[in-house]
């Protein structure tokens, strides 16, 4: 159906699946809440959250009710309309980066060739970065606005680390996107698709595991995670930044940070483990046996489990690894992550260029 | 500087070798340990369901006996008042009635009998003192409470039930009771 040159089932595909990521990144991070738990507990010998529902899985509904039956408290001194924009912009913002990942190759539905990604940008992982950066606001604004010491603490505190930290993530992944010569993300796993072995040999992790280790410990400073969760610091400073926040406003950014966990895992796994590649499988030759639409959802499942894996493993490192202090943290930063980026960059660039003589 | 006890160690501190500075082993290690914990026996248990087994010894909420025929036991003689080291116990006597033979065992009587619950500090002196084992511990614990008068039990809270008109109940009592005191 195409009026006025407008493709309108295009228009249509493109909105349910944008209704389909929003509503799925947040179901997962209203459970990732309760894997939270639940995996703290059982690191700790406990049982964990039990109680609501069949092993406690309504827990997260019930945390959401009460959150939104809480009293919601706009301190007098704040700055009222900052006060609103903070959680709004952290959510947007963590909302907006799923845009760019493809959760899985195409399915064909009614002989329409149906995309699983929102928007195929060829300057894919730039527009992450540029969203990303943008998400240090939400906290920044939160942290000003609440007119109290302890959030404007930990609101600079933020800010900093995520800003030193980008740095690092951004040089780490120079040298990534010199061996795939695209930003595109669709691109960067359909050539790691193509690897010997199904696709396994084509990960980017086997060929940058140093530019990995950098990104993932980059990833979990931009999402505020211990050990490097300086802005929250529930014990130094009073939960940081939202502090002075209740009701759904601190629904909003405690659901902002495992939407932020959620995508930086995807983004992970895209970049560095083939996205939607099912390792050891050849996607093709199995598109003929069993279909082309079953391959793909297989494809999604796999990016999922990929994703659930690393959620795992940040709850994993969270429930292992003390905080850092402020100056370690910056001291890591600069010092270290940001040189060994440079010198990844430098090893991949000259190895490229000894290969391609 | 001289030692006074010398017991003292000088502790030696080398400089962190490259593995060491490089932090990563180590948080592997750690990262090991977390997840063999998975796997451990859990600490905790779903408290109502599963409940932890107690002590033979163990001195819960207060239970006012009767004998096989329903009477009760206590004769309000005042030695559990006089033990409790917390002051918590109160009664006042009477004189059994020719007609109330089939509710007393003996010729006197509590006709109030008062423990509150939050002065009592659960010693079990009381059980050691009466000379008539009309007062028990029994396994139930932590009562609760909206009040604190609530937590003043009174005579008819803490006598155990009449096996004359609940005998079912009776014998879950008495047989928890008999349980024990093998036990012991």
């Amino acid at each position: 159906m195409t009026i006025l040159q407008i493709d309108f089932f295009y228009f249509l595909e493109k909105l349910l699946l944008i209704g389909g990521v929003i509503t799925f990144s947040l179901i997962i991070a209203m459970y990732t809440t309760y894997a939270e738990r639940k995996v703290a507990a059982v690191l700790q010998d406990r049982l964990g959250p039990n109680r609501a529902g069949p092993f406690g899985l309504l827990q997260p509904l019930a945390d959401g009710l009460k959150l939104f039956f809480k009293e919601e408290i706009i301190p007098l001194t704040s700055n009222k309309l900052l006060f609103v924009i903070g959680p709004a912009l952290a959510m947007i913002t963590a909302m907006l980066t799923s845009a760019v990942i493809p959760w899985g190759s195409s399915v064909n539905i009614f002989g329409r060739n149906v995309s699983l990604q929102i928007a195929d940008v060829n300057i894919g992982i730039l527009y992450v970065f540029g969203v990303v950066s943008l998400g240090v606001y939400g906290i920044m604004i939160g942290g000003w606005a609440s007119n109290n010491k302890f959030s404007l603490i930990a609101a600079v505190r933020g800010a900093s680390q995520i800003i030193s930290y980008e740095l690092a993530m951004g040089l780490s992944l120079i040298a990534l996107l010199m061996m795939t010569g695209s930003l595109s993300l669709k691109t960067i796993v359909e050539q790691q698709m193509n690897g010997a072995w199904g696709g396994f040999l084509g990960w980017n992790v086997l060929y940058q595991p140093l530019g990995f280790l950098i990104f993932l410990i980059c990833a979990f400073a931009e999402c505020n995670r211990t050990p490097f969760d300086l802005p929250e610091a529930e014990n130094e400073l009073n939960f940081g930044y939202h502090q002075e926040y209740s009701s759904m406003k601190l629904g909003f950014y405690l659901f902002a940070e495992y939407i932020n966990m959620f995508i930086s895992s995807a983004i992970v796994a895209t970049l560095f483990f083939g996205g939607y590649d099912i390792p050891f499988v050849n996607e093709t030759t199995l598109a003929h046996t069993l279909g082309g639409n079953v391959v793909a959802l297989l494809g999604v499942a796999a990016l999922l489990a990929k994703i659930s894996f690393f959620l795992f493993f940040f709850m994993w490192v969270r429930w292992t690894i003390p905080r850092f202090r402020y100056d370690q943290l910056m001291d890591l930063g600069w010092k270290k992550l940001i040189p060994l980026a440079l010198a990844n960059m430098l090893i991949t660039a000259i190895v490229i260029l000894w290969l391609n003589k | 500087m001289a030692s006074l006890t010398n017991r003292s160690k000088v502790l030696e501190q080398t400089p962190l070798n490259l593995m060491e500075r490089l932090y990563l082993p180590s948080i592997f290690k750690g990262m090991a340990i977390t997840f063999s914990h998975i796997f451990k026996k859990k600490a905790t248990i779903s408290y109502p369901e599963e409940q932890r087994p107690f002590s033979s010894v163990f001195r819960g909420l207060h239970v006012l006996n009767r004998d096989e025929e329903g009477r009760e036991n206590c004769t309000a003689c005042g030695l559990c008042a006089v033990a409790c080291p917390a002051e918590a116990i109160t009664m006042e006597a009477a004189e059994r009635q020719p007609n109330e033979e089939h509710l007393y065992h003996e010729e006197k009587y509590a006709a109030k009998y008062e423990i509150n619950m939050l002065r009592c500090i659960f010693c079990g002196l009381c059980e050691e003192a009466c000379p008539k084992d009309a007062i028990y511990m029994s396994e139930t614990f932590a009562p609760s409470n909206f009040t604190r008068q609530g937590f003043i039990y009174s005579k008819e809270q803490l006598l155990i039930p009449d096996p004359n008109t609940d005998k079912e109940k009776y014998q879950v009592a008495k047989g928890l009771r008999e349980l024990n005191k093998k036990n012991k």
